[in-house]
């Protein structure tokens, strides 16, 4: 009996069982309607496989069209974006000047801000009839058709999205070690050489991470074509499809595949490009200092600044502005103020508010338990599979809103839920189903983090002293990722809270419908606006609040946040 | 490759304040050109800021930096030509090796053939031939650190700053990298400031070593005049094992003094009996291998008597604790050569020394 034990978990352990349910359950919610979609994409009547449909999509100049047009807003939203994000990140990162706290808080508020409200906003202050071209057209006699087509979507989404490219870019440049600038300095090299040849190279792979989230969210973006009635485009042109054609349309399916594809293609692409930099360095003799500005300088600083940012910031005024007003057309502000559209969405229609707080939370629940479980599982777990886990769970990073959503209906429509007595989609269940699912990756990433910071040693302890497995998760590990986790949960819930891809198409009924629903709905009529604005108020304060409070819990670190 | 020229660095009474601390205050040091010097101190001495302030990267607040005569404070940091070697190497991560060695022969705008064959010189004078176009992360700890070298050698800086460059390594490859450097040093002749908390480091590469302590240096000297004869508690602790045992001068001699210690041991032991007083307090200094023990019968120098305490073999030799009176322990250590006699717990026995490797401190 001079066996050596060597434990090695079965799947019928209760961490393979663990890991199996997990499994099943991403399966469904993920992995299974993503299929299904392709399936329909690529199966012939007969049941075969066929690349007719796909095909054909290259024969339609519309679906042509789109496919450039999604392209073009993808890359030109990150170009545009890194000429806003990156200067605004190399100046408050490499330089210190009074208020650049301030300037940092203020750099992220158009993250808070909802694309298709802002979208609005944008309308309101640089539309045809905006604020902007009426004062033009009295001084010069002549508009700039900034928000026109392709222009105004690119536009909205730009400033939208920049803040992923600046906080991201600032990570890695605040992360670099001293002394790395240091060499080079000690070597002969300042000033913009230095820049270019050591600190943007080493900042990039934090660039490329900013850039990707960024593509992947436009193209994802549903609201803001939809808002600036541009459709050109593969989501609105897949959510057309499914709604005014029907589920049975393969067409809708192939946009879909597209969009995955696109999604896939820019991560794949990053990945490729990145591998060449794949370095993980510690600053292990602290990061450089800012430098200092004053006076002159430091009022250059904030005239950049400002350049940069004012634009960002003009739909939180614009939307405050409309959403305390009654009448606000062809002038320069509104004509009649009114506290009436708050009275109307907060006591005649507070469903939508209510609605949200519940998916949102509910959602955010699931998935800080699964994150928890998730993390666990891939960093502590012994059992094999882990890493279909990882892979699954990371997928609807890039899978657009719309695509999971005509998933869930192609899969749950018309089969009735045991112990439901109706379809998954018939009630507001699908929503939860579908953020906690899209927003899954967040709080696996927070809780992923937090547990790689623990040392082993603090269960080893536990387990020493005789806790076992559940109960060292349940008095050690659980309790130190607490933070992370709940950083994550939160940035869950806000996202959740204004998510309109995925629920334009899956809410049930009116009256089931969330908070990004009812502004989609309000703003669809001109007597709906001041509502809609008054919604979109309470969604900018909702995810203010909510950002603010990941901030706090994820102290350092909340780069992470914000990416892939 | 030989350095231009080797420089002559001169501190004179350079400061550093943060905040109301000064992490440096009064530091003046005379540098030769060719020395190996070394600043030893513990973390927090303030002896990689004074290299800091060389190299550019922090500014003194008192005090100014000359080197060949010229003071250098308000030179920035890339044009004093002064090669500093990080701590860690700080090596780009997406440079190859190659980009790395000749990135200051770039920024210098030297021919491309120049910077081939220098960046080839300097890899050759580190033994890294060959691994021209590995990245940095595919380097092990030792092979970074000679990169960094090369980096620094490439550019032929009129003198050499190493901050620590050995502490990040394993035991057996510090002490090899330590030869290295010691005959690189030696051949290119180039003046080189070195920092370390390592005392044995110091001892081995210096020509002059300063101790720092609390941002101020409290002894210069040669190793051995550092070894010898430390001139506080703080140097005799630092730079190698000491036993400092509280004595009092009991008699004034034309040569040297007489000090009790112990249960009344008296010794003498060298030292100007102008600068002490009788019945003075003053720590007696005695280097655990600069005493040897006897049995107790038989012993014949200068010496006294105690009861060993406690034993440890470490392999070349044995340590020994002797209680010598009460309370004061004391540590001698044995050559392990065979012959020798062993001495066991309780045993009595007579500590033998040559009274000039005695060391008189004042106390605390």
């Amino acid at each position: 009996m001079n066996r050596v034990l060597v434990r090695r978990p079965r799947f019928w352990d209760p961490e393979g069982i663990l890991l199996l349910a997990l499994l099943l359950l991403l399966a469904a919610g993920v992995l299974y309607p993503l299929l299904q979609v392709l399936h329909v994409a690529v199966a012939s009547e007969g049941g075969g496989l066929t690349f007719r449909h796909l095909g054909a999509f290259f024969q339609r100049p519309l679906f042509l069209e789109s496919l450039v047009h999604t392209l073009a807003t993808g890359v030109l939203a990150v170009l545009f974006g890194s000429l806003v994000g990156v200067p605004l990140a190399v100046l408050t990162v490499r330089y210190r000047f009074r208020g650049r706290t301030t300037l940092q808080t203020l750099a992220l508020l158009p993250l808070v801000i909802p694309p298709f409200v802002g979208a609005v906003a944008f309308q309101q202050i640089l539309g045809r009839s905006g604020v902007m071209n009426l004062l033009l057209l009295r001084t010069f006699g002549t508009t700039l058709p900034l928000m026109e087509g392709l222009t105004g979507v690119v536009l909205v989404q730009t400033l939208h999205y920049f803040p992923f490219i600046m906080l991201n870019t600032a990570a890695a440049l605040a992360g670099l070690d001293r002394s790395l600038e240091e060499a080079a300095q000690n070597l002969g090299c300042s000033g913009f050489r230095l820049f270019r040849r050591v600190l943007l190279p080493l900042a990039l792979p934090g660039y490329a991470a900013g850039a990707l989230v960024t593509f992947i969210r436009v193209i994802d973006d549903l609201g803001t074509p939809l808002m600036l009635n541009y459709t050109t485009l593969l989501a609105p042109q897949a959510y057309l499809r499914v709604t005014t054609m029907g589920l049975t349309d393969v067409d809708g399916y192939v946009i879909c595949v597209m969009l995955v594809a696109l999604s896939l293609a820019a991560l794949a692409g990053t990945k490729a490009a990145l591998g060449r930099w794949e370095y993980a360095v510690l600053p292990r003799s602290g990061e450089a200092e800012p430098r200092a500005l004053h006076g002159a300088r430091a009022v250059g600083a904030w005239v950049v600044a400002a350049a940069l940012l004012v634009p960002a910031l003009l739909p939180h005024v614009g939307i405050l502005v409309l959403s305390v007003s009654k009448v606000w057309s062809l002038s320069l502000l509104p004509t009649v103020y009114t506290p009436g559209n708050y009275e109307e969405v907060l006591f005649r229609t507070p469903g939508f508010i209510w609605n949200t707080l519940r998916y949102a939370s509910l959602a955010a629940l699931v998935d800080v338990a699964l994150g928890a479980l998730i993390a666990w599982l891939l960093l502590r777990g012994r059992v094999r599979g882990r890493a279909w886990l990882d892979t699954i769970a990371t997928m609807p990073l890039a899978i657009p809103g719309v695509v999971l959503a005509v998933g869930y209906l192609r899969v749950f429509h018309g089969w009735n839920f045991p112990g439901l007595g109706a379809p998954l989609t018939a009630t507001w269940l699908i929503l939860v189903l579908a953020y906690s699912m899209r927003r899954l990756p967040y709080t696996v990433r927070a809780a992923y983090a937090s547990l790689q910071q623990l040392p082993v040693a603090l269960e080893e302890a536990a387990q020493n002293l005789g806790a076992n497995r559940l109960k060292t998760f349940a008095r050690v590990t659980g309790p130190l990722m607490a933070r992370g986790l709940l950083a994550g949960g939160l940035l869950a819930f806000i996202t959740s809270a204004v998510e309109l891809s995925s629920t334009i198409l899956l809410v049930p009924r009116m009256e089931l419908g969330p908070l990004s629903y009812g502004i989609y709905v309000y703003m669809q009529s001109a007597v709906g606006r001041g509502p809609g604005a008054a919604l979109g108020v309470i969604a900018i304060v909702l995810v203010g609040c909510g950002t603010w409070l990941a901030h706090r819990l994820a102290a350092r670190g909340t780069g992470l946040l914000f990416r892939l | 490759m030989r350095a231009k020229l080797s420089s002559e660095v001169r501190l004179e009474g350079v400061g550093k304040r943060y905040g109301a601390l000064w992490a440096v205050q009064g530091v003046s040091l005379d540098i030769l050109p060719g020395e190996f010097f070394t600043l030893l101190g513990p973390s927090g001495c303030g002896k990689t800021t004074l290299l800091r302030m060389i190299a550019g990267f922090a500014l003194p607040d008192a005090g100014r930096i000359v080197v060949d005569g010229q003071p250098i404070d308000h030179i920035p940091p890339w044009q004093r030509d002064v090669g500093l070697v990080f701590q860690h190497g700080a090596l780009w991560p997406h440079l190859s090796v190659k980009d790395n060695v000749a990135f200051g022969l770039r920024e210098r705008k030297l021919p491309r053939e120049e910077i081939a064959s220098r960046v080839a010189a300097a890899l050759s004078q580190v033994g890294l031939e060959g691994l021209e176009a590995r990245r940095p992360s595919q380097l092990s700890g030792g092979q970074q650190q000679r990169v960094a070298l090369a980096r620094t050698l490439a550019v032929q800086p009129r003198l050499l700053l190493l901050d620590e460059p050995l502490s990040s390594l394993d035991a057996p490859l510090r002490a090899q990298m330590r030869l290295e450097l010691a005959r690189l040093q030696r051949d290119l002749a180039i003046t080189t400031i070195y920092v370390t908390h390592d005392q044995a480091e110091a001892l081995a590469l210096s020509n002059r070593v300063a101790v720092l302590q609390a941002g101020s240096v409290i002894q210069e000297g040669t190793p051995e005049e550092l070894y010898r004869r430390p001139r506080s508690r703080f140097v005799a602790e630092f730079v190698g094992a000491a036993n400092l045992v509280p004595a009092e001068i009991v008699e004034l001699r034309e040569t040297g003094l007489l000090v009790e210690f112990g249960a009344g041991i008296r010794l003498p032991v060298p030292g100007d009996p102008a600068r002490w007083r009788l019945g003075s307090r003053t720590l007696l200094c005695l280097r655990p291998e600069a005493l040897r023990l006897e049995e107790a019968a038989i012993g014949r120098g200068m010496g006294f008597v105690g009861t060993v305490a406690s034993r440890v073999f470490e392999g070349d030799r044995h340590l020994y604790e002797l209680r010598i009176g009460e309370g004061t322990l004391l540590r001698v250590e044995m050559p392990a050569l065979g012959e020798g006699r062993i001495f066991r717990l309780g045993d009595r026995v007579r500590v033998e020394l040559n009274p000039e490797s005695a060391v008189l401190l004042p106390p605390e």
